[in-house]
């Protein structure tokens, strides 16, 4: 088990045949993922290597039984990408686009409200169950199959802590960088639910960042909801209040949001917090032997 | 994208939101002319900087007439002002807004932002204007109102009613409020804000109402398809640096060590910040080279970081996936050729094509100081810094 994707979920990849599309595909097959079908308009009937392409998502799904899809389109294209996958009836669209307007995301995300569709990002890394399917574009090879949850608002840090996690021989049962905009499709509350469902994590590590109250409604939920030990680390103490570091979502502004505020949060609600980057992994591990 | 007051204000206007008579001036000469158009006996001088708390710092007078208002003008050109969100440097004031006084009965707070947990564009209001609403909110959270609005620019008239009725307008005035609440609305949204903040909204004791503070800020990602907005930008409200950090693709923010980072992607660009601080050091500044980056992101990046004059020692710290780790070693050799650097440096790269990286940079004339690890990078760097730990 694991969450999200696994390795029969089979992908179709908008924005396929541009560069980073094309880029990011060949990776995901070539880490095993069933890449089924790539989806530009007017290029349907080609093939980008061995994969075809439609002009459509619901021809697409027709002919591969696609049930998740990668995006790589431009901003301007996001809404309408995502709109395309819930009509066609995909279950998990994984948004890596960077660049998004916030209303733009206001928007759809209440246009799908009543689809069984989920969105992961924008302005993500994907998401990873180690040794299974790899949905996004974070190297594959620092993963190893195994039973921590791991739910960021970053890219490179998740990728740093997984080098950590496996340095340490602590395996991971899915990955996942949520995006760092201020409107997102999944966030860290819908990702601990489903980790304290899956049988195959016995921990979760969290990466959060300055800005907004994800972190503070995910240490509610931990405290209400979870039984498997949580551990977090918030990216951004030292930063200066008010300024935006690269991230639209992580600023702190108002006097919510702030680093040490979300570590109280946390800390109150019992879940395990470490301070320094470095030594991530080795709090996990920790955790993991003392149970 | 941050606007000032008077940039606010003229969108206010456009959409129909009444703002007290007003008039830009950028020198001191242009004072007393603009203060006469303006007329009436009191005038208020505002300093236009991009940071709130102006009033305590000396940026708001009120003055009795065109020759105060003139005077006082020309004592605030060119002054610093420091404010709680202006750090320690401050901002120096290049432009002034001119504007009548008005008498004050009541003042109101109006809102229009992103409810980030229920992701909904949400209208936030109290009876307790003029003040920080952040201090409302710890004191008496019972005297905020918050509704959720609409998914367009077309707020239902009875969420804008609810509001108006809730902070205490009748009659006539509630018919203003609501007015108000809806245009402020539509321009939320037709302008792409992340936010617009009217605070003081006042009811003068003529009855009418006024947006006599304004302010808002444009969603960055949604600048390309307003190119009508892309003028209101202050390049004198900036860091040099960052503005040339923006020309050049990457994420810089200067801040006020004496370590220079140059980090892939923002988290772990923060987390590096982070780890240099628990060593005892200060990072200089936050630079992001992006996850797509190429070689000329790299070269760019590093000229941008050892531009600023403080930079004692430098971090370099690269996780690569995307981006390769021997095409960023080429890159900093490569910029290292154009410009003169006598900082030490630590690398720590790790990922894609890391051994070769490693490689390139062990091979090179200068001497690089190679981490094998976040930690023994942060601890090394600090250690590098001439006369020790700061």
């Amino acid at each position: 088990m694991s969450i999200f994707v696994d390795k029969n979920t089979k992908v179709l990849v908008q924005g396929i045949t541009g560069k980073e599309g094309s880029f990011h595909t060949r990776n995901c097959i070539e880490y095993g993922t069933k890449i089924v079908a790539g989806v530009t308009p007017g290029k349907g009937g080609q093939k980008m290597d061995q994969v075809p392409v439609f002009d459509t998502v619901d021809q697409a799904v027709r002919a591969t039984g696609a049930d998740v899809q990668l995006v790589f389109v431009p901003p301007p294209a996001v809404t309408d990408a995502i709109l395309e996958a819930a009509d066609a009836g995909l279950r998990l669209s994984v948004v890596i686009t960077d660049g998004v307007p916030t209303i733009d995301m206001l928007k759809v995300l209440r246009e799908i409200e009543c689809d069984d569709l989920r969105v992961i990002g924008p302005n993500c890394p994907g998401v990873i169950t180690p040794g299974e399917a790899k949905v996004g574009i974070m190297p594959g090879y620092i993963h190893r199959p195994g039973h921590v949850g791991v739910i960021s608002r970053s890219g490179t840090l998740t990728y740093e802590v997984v080098a950590q996690l496996t340095a340490l021989d602590i395996g991971q049962s899915t990955c996942l960088g949520i995006g760092g905009d201020p409107v997102i499709g999944t966030d860290f509350v819908d990702c601990l639910a489903a980790f304290e469902k899956d049988p195959q994590t016995r921990a979760v590590l969290m990466i959060g960042e300055i800005g907004g109250e994800a972190e503070e409604r995910a240490a509610a939920f931990v405290k209400a909801k979870m039984t498997k030990p949580v551990v977090s680390f918030i990216a951004g103490l030292s930063a200066p209040p008010g300024k935006r570091m690269g991230h639209a979502g992580a600023i702190i502004s108002g006097g919510k949001g702030a680093a040490r505020d979300k570590l109280d949060a946390l800390k109150a609600a019992g879940v395990y917090i470490v301070e320094d980057p470095a030594r991530i992994g080795a709090a996990v591990r920790d955790v993991l032997t003392a149970r | 994208m941050k606007l000032h007051e008077y940039q606010a204000k003229e969108l206010f206007s456009a959409y129909g939101v009444p703002v007290p008579r007003g008039k830009l001036i950028t020198n001191p000469w242009q004072a007393y002319d603009a203060a006469v158009e303006i007329g009436g006996e009191r005038l208020v001088v505002k300093a236009q900087i991009h940071a709130g708390g102006r009033g305590k710092a000396g940026g708001v007078k009120l003055a009795h007439g065109a020759e105060e208002a003139a005077k006082l003008a020309e004592e605030m050109f060119g002054r610093v002002l420091v404010t709680p969100q202006t750090g320690p440097a401050g901002k120096k004031v290049g432009k002034i807004l001119l504007t009548e006084a008005v008498d004050i009965e009541k003042e109101y707070y109006l809102a229009i932002l992103v409810d980030r947990t229920a992701k909904k564009p949400a209208i936030m209001a109290s009876a307790e204007g003029g003040v920080e609403i952040e201090q409302v909110a710890a004191r008496s959270p019972e005297k905020i109102i918050l509704e959720h609005g609409s998914f367009t620019g077309d707020l239902p008239p009875f969420t804008a009613r609810k509001i108006a009725y809730g902070l205490g307008f009748t009659g006539k005035q509630a018919g203003a409020c609501t007015k108000m609440i809806q245009n402020l609305y539509r321009l939320f949204f037709e302008k792409d804000c992340s936010l617009v903040e009217v605070n003081p909204l006042v009811l003068t004791k003529q009855g009418d109402l006024l947006a006599v503070d304004a302010k808002a800020a444009i969603d960055d990602n949604a600048l390309a398809r307003h190119p009508e907005l892309r003028g209101l930008r202050d390049f004198d409200e900036e860091e040099p640096l960052e503005i040339l950090a923006r020309r050049y693709g990457v994420d810089y923010v200067k801040l006020d060590g004496r370590i220079g980072c140059m980090v892939n992607g923002a988290g772990l660009a923060m987390a590096t910040m982070d780890l240099i601080k628990l060593n005892g050091g200060e990072p200089a500044n936050f630079l992001d080279i992006k996850g797509g980056a190429n070689k000329q992101n790299v070269i760019n990046a590093f000229k941008l970081l050892t531009a600023d004059e403080r930079v004692e020692a430098v971090l370099i710290n690269i996780f690569g996936g995307i981006v390769r780790c021997d095409m960023v070693a080429s890159g900093i050799l490569e910029a290292m050729k154009e410009i003169a650097v006598k900082a030490p440096i630590v690398v720590r790269i790790e990922g894609t094509n890391a051994a070769e990286g490693r490689r390139i940079l062990k091979e090179a004339d200068y001497p690089f100081i190679v981490a094998d690890s976040l930690a023994d990078a942060a601890r090394k760097v600090v250690a590098a810094l001439p006369g020790g730990k700061r």
